[in-house]
Formats: C-alpha cells, structure tokens, sequence
C-alpha cells in the first residue's frame, strides 16, 4: 500500500500550495513582507472561494504569510463560440452556451483558473 | 523605505507542482505504449464493478492491463480487482478526498510500464475535489448512475467539464428506477458540449462491447 500525503480537504491542499508557489515568489525577492496574495480562480478550478480562504486562514498560521490576506478575483467562463467566431462568456456552468447566440460552446478558453496573479509587498 | 504596499505581478500556476508530475507520467506512458484512463464518480456508483469487468474482458482479449484504485481507506476494492488477475495497487488516502499525480507515480514504482497495455486509476469517490488534478491520465471519464438521477451533472457540472466520457452505469436497473435516458443526456451535453455518453451494465455487460471498442481505438493512435 502506498501512504498518502498530507492534507486533510481538497481546498487545504490548494491552500498548502498557494503558501509553498508563493514562498517561492518571495523568497526570490529576499523575502519582504507580504500584505496579500491575489488569486485568480475560475469556475471549473473544482475550488469553491469562501472554503479556500477558511483553508487559507488555517494553512497560513506560523508562516511568514500569517499576517496576509488572500484576494480573490473569479474569472468568468469564457469559450470560443465558433459561430460567432468570437470569445463569448456562456450562459451559466450548467447551461454552457453562447450568450449572444445560444451555440453550444465546447472550446473553453477561460473558466479554469487556478493562479497566483499577483503578490502585495512591502519592501 | 516606504511603507506603500507595491503590487507584484506573478502568474504561477497554483498547481504546477502535480501538473509537471502529471506531465512527466503521461510522457512514460506514451513512451511505453500505455494507454491511461481514470474514473471519477460519486461513491457507489459502480465504479469498482465496471472496472472488474472491464479488466477480466480485456484480459480474455489478450491484453495486459493494470490498475491503481484509490480509497480514503481499506483495501477491498484492490482485493476486488484482484479477482480478474490484473496486477493492481491501493493507495490509502487517509483523509485526502482526491488523488494527485505525485500519489499515482509512486503506486506505479514497482511495475515495467512497457509490460502493461492498458492502466486504470480509480480515484476516490468524489465528485468535487478530483477534478482539480490532473493525473497524467489520456481519457477521464465520470461515471454517473441511473439510481443516482438525472440532474447530477447539473449539480456538479465541473467534474463533467473536466471529463471526457460520461459513462453511465448500472443500466439494467434503468426501468426500476424510471430512468429518463433524454434527460441525463441532454443534462450532460449542457454542462459539457459534444460529450461522448457510453451507457452500459457492468452486471449484465450490455454496452462493454463499445465500451472496449473505444478503448482498443483510442490506444492505436
């Protein structure tokens, strides 16, 4: 049997990982203080916001991040409508059409999100 | 020094770490000529039985297939699959809902790749968290069953997206539960446009015959 690794929910795993990518960030800058971290997080990331910032809240304790905040910004979803040969946003998650022109979107050019965007400093 | 936060801008992908592990799998995969699928679906709904099967028919057909099943705990979907005399490995999650790539590499340590045609993943059951990761995997496919209702994929449409076969199971119980076929399917085509939809029974093994045949064509190209 092979022995999983840590973590205990879905959203403080992402957590774990968002304090590991953006230590490295940091650390690259000489490790200033962090005021916040700013998300940019999709719909189809499998990540519901509010249990991300809890896990956040949790996972930052006794880091260099225990005093920062965790910004999220949601990104909409975006797919290629061929017929309109344009980038559309859709109807809604369970309605993935065009909203100008109802056409099935399958090309999805948005929606996945699941990065840092940015970093708040002080230096 | 000032005391102004100042705004870097940084980019990175939150999950790069599993996405290069994932990666650097789907790379030994195709270099050994192994053709990977993974399961996703709610607990219950079949997954382990359809997995039994389809492990004892390609077997019968001659093929050489494996598969890794994970569980938050216990063993007995492994001994499970261990009927159909396919090689197959357990990973314990303990707590974790889902499995990551890194999981996946290291349950594959003992085994020649280039001795296996076909490999399976049984994640966990769980319709959430799974979908967040990639596990270097060539086809994902979500199971949903007639028991479960129509409207899951409306419930949980990112798992669905991020699938590429919808397959649904248990479909000698459809007229006992009033299963509506139209409904799930055009159910799963709102949330996921041009999915291909596979309905079969594990049990009864209406439908396996597609269900391989798929198989035996996406691992030639």
């Amino acid at each position: 049997m092979v022995r999983a690794l840590d973590g205990s929910m879905h959203e403080l795993s992402i957590a774990l990982s968002i304090l590991e990518v953006a230590g490295e960030e940091v650390e690259r800058r000489g490790n200033p203080r962090v005021e916040a971290i700013h998300m940019r997080l999709g719909p189809l990331s499998g990540v519901v916001p509010e249990a991300l910032v809890s896990a956040y809240e949790l996972a930052r304790e006794a880091t260099p991040f225990a005093e920062s905040r965790l910004v999220i910004e949601e990104v909409p979803i975006i797919v290629f409508c061929a017929k309109c040969d344009a980038e559309r946003p859709v109807r809604s998650m369970q309605d993935f059409s065009c909203v100008e022109c109802d056409t099935p979107g399958s090309k999805l050019v948005h929606g996945r999100e699941l990065e840092i965007a940015a970093l708040e400093l002080i230096e | 020094m000032s005391t102004q936060p100042r705004i870097v801008e940084v980019r990175r992908n939150v999950l790069k770490h599993n996405d290069q592990v994932a990666a650097a799998l789907r790379q030994r995969f195709h270099q050994a000529g192994l053709f990977v699928a993974s399961l996703v679906s709610s607990p219950g709904s079949g997954k382990t039985a359809f997995l039994e099967k389809t492990l004892t028919l390609l077997k019968s057909k001659g093929y050489r297939p494996a598969a890794v099943v994970g569980d938050l705990a216990t063993d007995n979907d492994a001994a499970r699959l261990a009927r159909s005399e396919a090689p197959v490995r357990q990973i314990t999650t303990g707590t974790l809902c889902h499995l990551e790539a890194a999981m996946v590499e290291n349950a594959l340590e003992a085994w020649n790749l280039k001795e296996l045609d076909f490999l399976f993943i049984e994640n966990v059951g769980n319709l959430v968290c799974p979908s967040s990761y990639d596990l270097g995997e060539d086809l994902r496919l979500v199971l949903l069953s007639v028991t479960e209702g129509e409207d899951k994929p409306l419930k949980y449409p990112t798992i669905f997206n991020s699938a590429d076969v919808a397959v649904v199971t248990k479909i000698d119980l459809a007229d006992a539960v009033e299963f509506n076929h139209a409904a799930a399917k055009s159910n799963i085509q709102a949330v996921r446009p041009g999915m291909l939809v596979l309905e079969l029974s594990s049990k009864s093994g209406q439908g396996m015959d597609d269900w391989l045949t798929l198989l035996e064509s996406k691992r030639k190209r």
